[in-house]
């Protein structure tokens, strides 16, 4: 029946709670954390973050009866308190499916994360979870190759691939930087990786970075008889430069580039990522920008989030956190987005902060990449939290070996492999993990050397962003 | 600078020349072989031989030798398989691979018998 216009504003709760809605296979999800204005009722904030996120506005406008508003609407379906927090609460939100442009990562999050993070109604908002249909996954390109497949590529199986950032970070001359990746290369490891703030600056352009870088690479791979390789970052002020930067590493032979894709934005990534799959190269993603959305408990976008956006628009890699090491992550949370980069479908499990069911199809998985703060120390609890499926970064924990970075490189590699051993013969890697490594520096000097200058670093500053538990 | 220790390794001096996993560790012992193998059956994945010419190495396919032992759990058996193709194939690399074929990929692959490296 034909509704009648009236102008004038309305409680949002009228149209958008609908606590007996169940949401269709469909549907989008989304579990957003809510801290409301003082004197709003939790169902009115829901409500309010379901309208400004999908077809609401303000006030009632005579165009909303041009059309089925009730189809397009997103709607708030459920309430539940927050552990550990009694002034914010989870909001449920379903969103059909027509609201969003197939393939378009971009123009889902513009929707889900766009003017309602300002909306005066509510005092933080974070967007905690993102159940995607299978429906809606199957139209986006996902990971240019995925796990299987770069396996393959790389001729690397049975363990973690290993890798290192140069350093330092800025103010190396192409020729001297060719010469850190070669050592490092030589040395054991599969991959080096430019730093996501060199790009191509005055003291080293990308073109020279990246033919030296080649050199290195061909020599190496001579050397050790193994397969190598090198994330040339070719992230760049404009979309045309990005291509043109990739061009050259395909057309020189370079097996994988990078990617950031957070501020490179995700349309870029979505085009570079396609790029990729049609001209046969890997692709390193590196997540600069992250922790000023993801690290606030109360407002931003959930890592888990974010690791969901990079495996609709496509990357090979992701940098995951090291649990570990200098920078932010709690275990378990850290265990659930990797699950949701590598496998194909996850479970609900709220005690890793997993808000729904998501179910991945046949989309390829991604790598997890653990770097930052890392050393041979860490190797038996990095096997054992990360698996097979990830590349362990030890930038400082390679290059600073006192002997250098080859001697650096295969002391990694020795402590790998001499992990992964261990690991397969059953033996429990936390608990034993000094005695594998002892051993296994018997017969590695470098090992023994690495093992004494690192000894003591430790990270133990208490995790900012913890998963939300019961306080009383 | 006389306690840092030169890197040995190069294009001329064939000991360089690695062949992935476990390639940076001592060879493994009969025992320690075994414990791999059992491993591999412990996953569920199919056990196969591979072996090729140290210096033709770096190539993808490598010889099979006969066919993928698919369902094998016989851990002797899958040893015994390895030895016979060392002792057809004594100056090459022996490789024992896991193929996983619900992840259509080899979730473990190793040299157990080193070939003679030739430059």
């Amino acid at each position: 029946m034909a509704k009648t216009y009236n102008a004038g504003v309305k409680e949002y709760r009228e149209t958008y709670w609908m606590p007996d809605y169940v949401p269709k296979e469909t549907d989008l999800l989304a579990c957003f954390k809510i801290v409301p204005q003082a004197g709003v009722p939790r169902e009115e904030a829901a409500a309010a973050v379901a309208a400004e996120s999908s077809t609401g506005t303000w006030t009632t406008v005579w165009t909303d009866l041009l059309t089925d508003l009730d189809h397009y609407k997103g709607r708030a379906y459920s309430i539940e308190d927050v552990p550990g927090d009694d002034e914010a609460f989870y909001a449920f939100i379903a969103y059909p499916i027509d609201l969003f442009e197939e393939g378009s990562v971009v123009n889902v999050f513009t929707s889900l994360v766009g003017n309602v993070f300002g909306f005066k109604a509510v005092r933080s908002l974070r967007l905690e979870d993102v159940r995607f249909p299978i429906a809606y996954v199957m139209t986006c390109n996902g990971p240019p190759h995925g796990i299987q497949v770069e396996r393959d590529i790389m001729n690397k199986y049975g363990r973690p691939l290993l890798g290192c950032t140069i350093k330092p970070k800025l103010g190396l001359s192409a020729k001297n930087y060719g010469r850190a990746v070669y050592e490092c290369l030589r040395g054991g490891l599969d991959f080096t990786k430019d730093d996501e703030n060199v790009n191509s600056q005055p003291f080293m352009r990308w073109r020279q970075r990246f033919d030296f870088v080649m050199e290195a690479i061909h020599k190496a791979e001579a050397e050790t008889g193994e397969r190598k390789g090198h994330y040339l970052n070719v992230t760049a002020p404009t979309p045309e430069e990005m291509y043109k930067r990739a061009e050259y590493a395909k057309e020189i032979g370079a097996p994988i580039i990078m990617h950031d894709y957070i501020t490179g934005g995700f349309t870029a990534n979505t085009g570079l990522a396609q790029w990729c799959q049609n001209n046969g190269v890997l692709l390193h993603i590196h997540r600069a920008m992250h922790a000023v959305l993801d690290r606030n408990p109360r407002h931003g976008i959930h890592f888990r989030v974010l690791t969901k956006i990079l495996r609709l628009s496509g990357g090979d890699h992701l940098h995951t956190g090291t649990v570990v090491g200098k920078l932010e992550g709690d275990r378990e949370a850290t265990l659930g987005w990797i699950d949701l980069l590598r496998e194909s479908y996850i479970k609900e499990d709220r005690s890793r902060g997993i808000m729904f069911d998501q179910d991945w199809g046949a989309m390829p998985g991604v790598f997890a990449v653990a770097s930052g703060g890392i050393h041979v120390w860490h190797m038996p609890a990095l096997v054992s939290i990360f698996g097979d499926d990830a590349v362990l970064q030890f930038g400082g924990g390679t290059l600073g070996h006192p002997w250098g970075n080859a001697a650096g490189a295969a002391a990694n590699r020795v402590a790998l492999e001499a992990c992964v051993q261990a690991r397969n013969e059953g033996r429990e890697l936390e608990k034993e993990g000094k005695d594998i490594l002892t051993a296994a520096a018997q017969h590695s000097p470098e090992l023994k050397a690495a093992m004494e200058t690192w000894k003591e670093i430790k990270f133990e500053f208490d995790t900012v962003d913890k998963l939300d538990v019961a306080h009383r | 600078m006389s306690d840092v220790q030169d890197y040995a390794s190069s294009l001329s001096d064939a000991k360089s020349r690695k062949f992935e996993t476990f390639s940076y560790l001592p060879e493994m012992s009969e025992e320690q072989i075994r414990a791999q193998v059992a491993y591999i059956v412990s996953k569920g994945w199919n056990p196969a031989i591979e072996h090729c010419e140290p210096e033709n190495a770096f190539s993808n396919y490598w010889y099979m030798w006969k066919l993928p032992m698919f369902g094998e759990t016989d851990v002797d058996r899958i040893l015994g398989e390895a030895d016979a193709c060392h002792k057809a194939h004594p100056g090459n690399h022996v490789r024992l691979i896991g193929y996983d074929n619900y992840a259509q990929s080899q979730g473990a692959s190793m040299v157990v018998y080193r070939g003679t490296i030739k430059v």
